[in-house]
């Protein structure tokens, strides 16, 4: 074993693994109720594997399984994120949602679809027909037969959302500690002994938030799985900025039993996205995108919004859920290994963190230790990103755009690479400020985003050129 | 950087200090306008040549060859002899009618009003994800332009062993860029049987060593987080696997025209640019646009010229000279016409020889066809190649004659040998 170093020895009271989405709600909401945290994250920034492809939508729950642990957690959320949006700075697109009919067949299930929306309390949706679907999206194919109305279905930034929620766990005491990959550990009955690539924590309780590695994890820490991991990969396909104006609402088909299908949706940063697909697969790391899947999702785009044929498409990616051999969240307390497993939190992690955070603490509060919640909690800010949100270049002081696609600044940039959470690679810093997102990849600012760099990553974008001896 | 709160006003913005912009700026202001003030979003203007550091540049200019860097560097220093005003680190966010501009520094925003605003914001290539390539997304994939800002600009070198995707001049110039930086490129692929700019076979020698696979398509990027190798279907029609640690996408140039489409003016979808008349006025007639904007993809020294000849036109419409008696339109007609510009011809009272810029998306022999509904007005013998221009001219008699009869044109290609 590595010799730990002695700072990383003192012990904590709650170790989570995993600084997705769910591990970085987890870390709030144990930090701001009192508990000493540490975050492990294999990964050279936070979100990096399953949160960072999602399609960044704040579900109401209106479609989720009734009576479901998933349900419960999105209702949760959703109130949860409304209600610290304002303090934490966190934008909100108001879009609202259409679940839309294409044939007589997908018409007939919208009652159906209705009916589970009122299981689910929301009972300001309803169905309207072709006239009023076409009053409110003038740019949707006329082909569209009906569809429900879901107003307060809206979208958030996927990014800043759970980075927020690391950087407030972090204000207030939290430690993370990023290219962490978690080897092996033992329970001694009373602690947990946690050895990593970087030495050796110590804590009371483990949390597993390691998404795609949830169920290994259980494996090699409990020796038991309650779940199985089986990857399974979503594409998508991103348009300029000028297909923002063709759609209001989240575009939603009539989902069927595996996947709530392919969405047509507005991001909160001004373009539109169009996916994802739902792919069953063995890697769950491989998140290849395939020439074949994009061509269709973009005809499928241009099929429902025919208008998108004439915007440019400026980004391509896929994300992989971690979905497993259930349909609900596997979320279990091993409370004879002062353990808990938060597993196969599949599409809706970001919808549904927030509660999922709130729920497992409720649970660990029945049986687990009981910590002084935090007061005087710190809630941290950071420069908006989002076109919701007055932008960095409207104000004095932004040090000039060098990202010009999405207008990103160059104080924007510095910010992310300072302060508690300075972002330590490249796709970390895109995700952070939105820099080489847009339509231009990388073509107009490189140069520029390489001196800003320089020193900061581990892979750089450019080495310096080592000029030949002549 | 004037922080009055009253909108500063101008008697032409130029929003882009590349060769297009920069010779439209020098002529204005030598032809006696007062206030010409080009806005640059960059730390420097001169636009692609300052990252193309390879000659031939100049010729049509300065009547002497320059390398990339210097050229951009003189059009600026003439530029600024001139009393061409440039602001540097100037984006324009938006316009609106009226020549209102809303733009970005690092003062924050601000508005200008000019009587008369010249579109040059150039042009990019088409980058990996719009091109829908298959695969991993790691790090080592980059457009020629933005390998050439990084060797250039900030002597960086990204990777050691890179794969080239296709063979237009600008993959030729990537190949320099190696060069310079000590890169050495393993493979160049083009789908095609020959390099699109196959009249650089004199190239040839250049790329010595490095081995050009005609007829072959890029399958798939490999990499978790840095590239590690790509698939390619040979023209044997087997799949292959490449080590390299890069890939440069070159060419497949669009034009950088999101302010065009994020606002009031019309978009051309063959060219991706705006619609233009003759004069290069845009549908609002306050705006004119000039170099890559207009069309994929001409040369510094054409937008150069393009500048100096948009000038005049700008000059003519300041004084009110350019009044329209209406306007009729070009359509497109066949697919081998990848686009025309201009799209639109302004009637007036007295007209002038037009020329037309057209460019094919695949190599055809034939004929060029322009008609009204009921006439025939022009054909012409062509043979055309992609990344060549073919310029057709519409002689003084014909644009009369067409001004006459006020009717839309069409232009299609007849094949050799079709009727």
């Amino acid at each position: 074993m590595i010799k730990a170093k002695k700072s990383q020895v003192d012990s904590f009271d709650i170790i989570i693994v995993g600084a997705g989405i769910v591990g970085c709600a987890m870390a709030r909401e144990f930090t701001l109720a009192g508990a000493k945290v540490l975050t492990l994250e294999k990964g050279e920034d936070i979100l990096d594997g399953a949160s960072k492809g999602n399609s960044a939508i704040l579900h109401t729950g209106f479609d989720a399984p009734p009576n479901s642990v998933e349900h419960a957690c999105i209702v949760d959320s959703y109130h949860e994120y409304l209600s610290i949006r304002k303090k934490l700075n966190l934008p909100l697109l108001k879009t609202t949602a259409l679940v839309t009919a294409w044939t007589e067949k997908e018409e007939n299930l919208l009652e159906g679809i209705l009916e589970k929306a009122n299981l689910n309390g929301i009972f300001d949706a309803k169905i309207i027909n072709k006239k009023e679907v076409l009053a409110k999206e003038t740019q949707l194919s006329p082909v569209v037969r009906a569809a429900i109305y879901v107003p307060r279905e809206y979208v958030i930034d996927p990014w800043t959302a759970p980075n927020m929620y690391m950087l407030q766990a972090i204000k207030n005491g939290a430690t993370l500690l990023r290219e962490t990959e978690v080897k092996a550990g033992k329970y001694d009955g009373e602690k947990w002994l946690i050895e990593t690539n970087k030495g050796i924590v110590k804590g009371t309780n483990i949390i597993n938030c390691a998404g795609l590695y949830g169920d290994k994890l259980d494996e090699m820490l409990i020796g038991k799985k309650a779940f199985e991991i089986r990857p399974r990969k979503g594409q998508f396909i991103v348009y300029d900025k000028a297909a923002s104006q063709l759609i209001n609402a989240i575009i939603l088909p009539v989902p069927n039993e595996i996947t709530k299908g392919v969405v047509i949706c507005r991001t909160i940063f001004g373009n539109v996205l169009v996916g994802p697909t739902a792919e069953e697969q063995k890697s769950r790391d491989d998140a290849s995108v395939v020439h074949e899947t994009l061509e269709s999702l973009r005809l499928k785009g241009e099929e429902l919004v025919p208008a998108l044929k004439n915007i440019p498409i400026t980004a391509t990616f896929a994300g992989i859920r971690p979905a497993t051999e259930y349909k609900d969240y596997c979320i279990k307390h091993y409370e004879e290994n002062n353990y808990i497993s938060v597993g196969g939190i599949r599409s809706t992690g970001l919808s549904a963190a927030l509660g999922i955070a709130k729920r497992v603490f409720r649970d660990f509060q029945a049986y687990g230790s009981q910590y002084e919640p935090r007061e005087d909690i710190i809630y941290p800010s950071m420069i908006p990103i989002a076109e919701t949100e007055k932008r960095d270049w409207q104000n004095e002081g932004n040090e000039g755009i060098v990202c010009h696609c999405e207008w990103v600044t160059k104080r924007e940039i510095s910010e992310a690479l300072t302060g508690d959470l300075p972002v330590k690679s490249l796709s970390g810093l895109k995700r952070r400020t939105r820099v080489t997102m847009g339509r231009c990849q990388g073509f107009y600012c490189s140069a520029h985003l390489n001196e800003l760099t320089k020193g900061r990553f581990k892979k750089p974008l450019a080495k310096p050129i080592m000029k030949a001896n002549k | 950087m004037s922080h009055s709160l009253i909108k500063k006003k101008y008697d032409v913005a130029i929003v882009g200090g590349g060769p297009a912009g920069l010779s439209a700026a020098i002529e204005l202001k030598l032809s006696g306008v007062n206030e010409v003030v080009v806005l640059e979003r960059n730390s420097q203007a001169g636009g692609n040549p300052r990252h193309c550091g390879h000659s031939p540049f100049g010729m049509r200019e300065f009547k002497r060859i320059y390398y990339g860097p210097k050229y951009a560097k003189k059009l600026v220093d003439e530029a600024i002899e001139s009393g061409v005003k440039i602001l540097l680190n100037t984006s324009v966010i938006s316009f609106e009618k009226g020549g209102l501009l809303t733009l970005s520094t690092e003062q924050g925003v601000s508005q200008i009003q000019a009587k008369r605003v010249v579109l040059s914001t150039g042009i990019r290539e088409k980058p990996r994800s719009a091109r829908l390539i298959s695969g991993q997304r790691p790090l080592g994939i980059m457009t020629a332009g933005a390998l050439q800002s990084l060797v250039y600009l900030s002597d960086g070198k990204p990777f050691e062993k890179p794969v080239i995707i296709g063979s237009e001049l600008v993959s030729f110039s990537a190949i320099a860029t190696c060069r310079h930086a000590n890169i050495k490129p393993v493979a160049m692929i083009e789908e095609n049987s020959r390099p699109t700019a196959w009249s650089l076979l004199r190239l040839y020698p250049y790329i010595q060593g490095i081995s050009f696979l005609k007829n072959t398509q890029l399958l798939e990027i490999h990499g978790k987080e840095v590239v590690t190798g790509v698939s390619i279907l040979t023209d044997k029609g087997e799949k292959k696997h490449i080590d390299c640690d890069g890939v440069i996408f070159t060419g497949q140039f669009v034009p950088e025209a999101s302010l065009v489409r994020m606002n009031h003016l019309m978009i051309d979808q063959y060219s991706n640019g705006p619609i233009v008349d003759q004069f290069n006025r845009c549908s609002d007639r306050d705006y004119f646009a000039i170099g890559n904007v207009l069309r994929p993809v001409e040369t510094a020294g054409w937008c150069w010229q393009e500048g100096v000849d948009t000038a005049k036109s700008v000059l003519k419409s300041l004084d009110n000279s350019l009044e329209d008696i209406k306007q009729i339109s070009i359509s497109v007609q066949s697919p081998v016409i990848k686009y025309c510009v201009p799209q639109k011809i302004s009637v007036q009272s007295r007209m002038k020889e037009i020329q037309l810029q057209l460019r094919f998306t695949e190599p055809a022999k034939g004929r060029i066809i322009i008609y009204t509904k009921n006439k025939e007005l022009l054909s012409k013998q062509v043979n055309g190649l992609p990344e060549r221009r073919i310029l057709i001219f519409l002689s003084r008699e014909i644009t009369e004659t067409m001004a006459l009869a006020g009717e839309n044109l069409f232009i299609r290609f007849q094949k050799e040998g079709d009727k």
